[in-house]
């Protein structure tokens, strides 16, 4: 079965019809690619995938749960996570905060607000798993050396990167990532790819991204889904899909 | 194993002790210059309010730099303390005829009825944020004290008797006890407050916000602060930790207002005192201390306390000079290469002279 299935999913912004009768299909483990021209509205599925906007109609199935129409933080919940276009991170916090904020919900590390004021045992106990967990996954993106820097104070590569692995700390079962490769250069991208198919196969994660850069697209998604003007274009393996001619005609023009 | 428990110790951790090691070092001058008699008695008449003047500071450093939020009606908060602590002392003065504890009941009252304003408050403003918050509290500020003001609350054999009318419409019984009298307020409160309990309830206040802030709800708090939709994303419940640095900031204020309410002997809601310049007041210290910088709004809120007074030969031109210090203070505390210098010659580094330096490595 699927672990994420959409079927018929459709939202207006007044007279606009953003996104029309969207389908898709995603099994466990891949590597999944959304692509199309700007404003085709890949994002807007992003926001209704994470329950930042409520579809109109239509059903989110994951892992057969239907979770279209909840709030962001229950679908965090119920496993989905993701990174933002323009990057969100906890600016005013360090590297391992940002990370350790991603653990908030983890059940393991959890301890009430009167533990932490009244530093109870547990609180040592737990923070300090945190910290394993949290240095674990900032070892994963090379991060482990900034550790203790500010948030903001990273180059815009590694705070790329800082938001996977925050995202990853919420124990995910689908993680999706918005545009992870703009403003990487040729060298930043290839790296962020091997990072991205390690994620893949070291965390058991499936992965629905969003890019504007072929060259990561056609290197490491295994299916597409081409959109625009809000209708799903093509769809299918990604060799396919990228020489079909309707596609070329909607990026390149007639 | 000194060497461990220093080099185990990172860096908030070593940030916090400096804070608590200033409290307690300025306690200790303090009494050594009580217990001498070389002390002021300006300056002795001074050691209360500059107490809770700092937890005043601390609390609301916690909706402003942690939270993120602007309130302009922390006096308000305070006004609520004040008022049940003090009401709280009159009304079991009898009954209760050991000071003591009579006065940490009063602060418990205190807190917990000015946090229950702050969840009131919070719940009110769940979609409210930024300027559009920041005037909701200045109202509530202002509505508080003009409620108080115009409050009139009577015990006698059947119980409390409240109006906001006057004395008569009390129907208190002959041997009726009138407490809340209006603009004049509450008088004869019990002199409770020392200077002693003063600094163990600032240490009180850093710890709950110091170590509230280094942990999980801590974070999550600043999170909301940083970007709310990525805190969403990752599942944290901004209404629950907005509430929280609400609530928890109210309480402090309240704390604050019956330490103040047992200092003086007449408690009356002025303009003065809880009104609108107070708040500001307050949040000036907050700013000019460093916004999210405890130890930051603390020593702003004792210096901007004492300037003032210090500066009263001057008369007419005190206040002048009072500007010039918050700017100097400004520049201080805002200016790039100032800080740069702060980083480079920082206390912290007196303590790092005790850990082991790494050793260098042959090229």
């Amino acid at each position: 079965m699927a672990l994420l299935k959409v079927n018929n999913l459709s939202i207006s912004f007044g007279g606009l019809k953003a996104v029309d009768n969207f389908e898709v299909s995603i099994e466990k483990g891949q590597l999944y690619g959304l692509i199309g021209p700007n404003g085709a509205g890949k994002t807007t599925i992003f926001n209704l995938l994470t329950g930042v906007y409520k579809p109109d109609e239509g059903t989110i199935m994951l892992d057969g749960q239907n979770i279209a129409g909840k709030s962001n933080i229950a679908i965090n919940k119920a496993g989905i996570a993701r990174t933002f276009q323009n990057i969100r991170l906890f600016k005013g916090l360090s590297v391992i905060d940002n990370v350790k904020v991603g653990l908030h919900n983890i059940h393991e590390y959890k301890y009430s607000a009167a533990t932490g004021i009244l530093r109870l045992p547990s609180y040592f106990k737990k923070e300090k798993l945190m910290n394993v967990r949290a240095m674990e996954l900032l070892t994963v993106f090379g991060l482990e050396a900034e550790k203790d820097l500010m948030a903001t104070n990273l180059p815009y590569g590694k705070q790329r990167k800082l938001e996977i692995a925050r995202a990853l700390a919420t124990n995910p079962k689908l993680l999706l990532l918005d545009e992870p490769a703009a403003g990487m250069n040729p060298n930043e991208t290839q790296e962020l790819m091997d990072t991205i198919r390690f994620v893949r196969d070291n965390f058991d994660m499936t992965i629905l991204l969003i890019e504007h850069d072929m060259r990561l697209v056609s290197g490491i998604c295994e299916e597409l889904t081409v959109l625009n003007f809000g209708h799903v274009l093509a769809q299918g393996k990604t060799s396919l899909v990228l020489n079909n001619p309707d596609v070329i005609t909607a990026y390149l023009g007639e | 194993m000194k060497m461990n428990i220093l080099k185990s110790m990172n860096k908030k951790t070593t940030s916090n002790f400096i804070t608590f090691g200033i409290v307690i070092a300025a306690y200790a001058i303090m009494q050594g210059l009580i217990a001498t008699e070389s002390i002021s008695s300006m300056l002795e008449g001074l050691l209360i309010p500059l107490c809770y003047y700092v937890i005043l500071a601390v609390s609301l450093n916690l909706t402003v730099g942690i939270l993120g939020e602007l309130s302009l009606g922390h006096a308000g908060f305070m006004c609520i303390g004040a008022f049940t602590g003090a009401f709280f002392s009159k009304v079991t003065e009898v009954a209760i005829t050991n000071d003591l504890l009579r006065f940490t009941l009063a602060i418990f009252v205190g807190a917990i009825f000015a946090a229950l304003f702050g969840i009131i408050i919070s719940l009110s403003v769940t979609r409210l944020s930024g300027d559009y918050l920041a005037i909701v509290t200045l109202a509530f500020g202002e509505i508080i004290k003009n409620i108080v003001n115009v409050l009139y609350i009577g015990v006698d054999g059947n119980g409390l008797h409240v109006s906001i009318k006057d004395v008569a419409s009390l129907g208190l019984a002959d041997n009726g006890n009138i407490i809340v009298q209006g603009a004049r307020g509450i008088t004869r409160t019990p002199q409770d407050s020392t200077f002693t309990i003063g600094i163990i309830l600032v240490l009180v206040t850093l710890f709950i916000v110091l170590n509230l802030v280094n942990s999980r709800s801590g974070r999550a708090i600043m999170a909301v602060r940083d970007n709310r939709i990525a805190a969403e994303s990752v599942g944290i419940n901004i209404k629950k930790y907005r509430i929280m640095a609400f609530s928890i900031s109210a309480a402090l204020a309240g704390v604050a207002g019956v330490l103040y309410a047992h200092n003086i002997s007449t408690l009356t809601a002025l303009p003065k005192n809880f009104g609108y310049n107070m708040s500001i007041a307050i949040l000036v210290f907050v700013v000019l201390g460093g916004i999210g910088k405890v130890r930051g709004s603390m020593i702003a809120a004792v210096i901007l306390t004492l300037i003032p007074e210090y500066l009263r030969f001057l008369n007419t031109y005190r206040m002048l000079i009072y500007a010039v210090v918050l700017i100097v203070m400004m520049i201080i505390n805002w200016d790039p290469k100032i800080l740069e210098w702060r980083s480079r010659h920082s206390l912290k580094d007196l303590l790092t002279v005790f850990k082991k330096k790494p050793t260098k490595e042959v090229q």
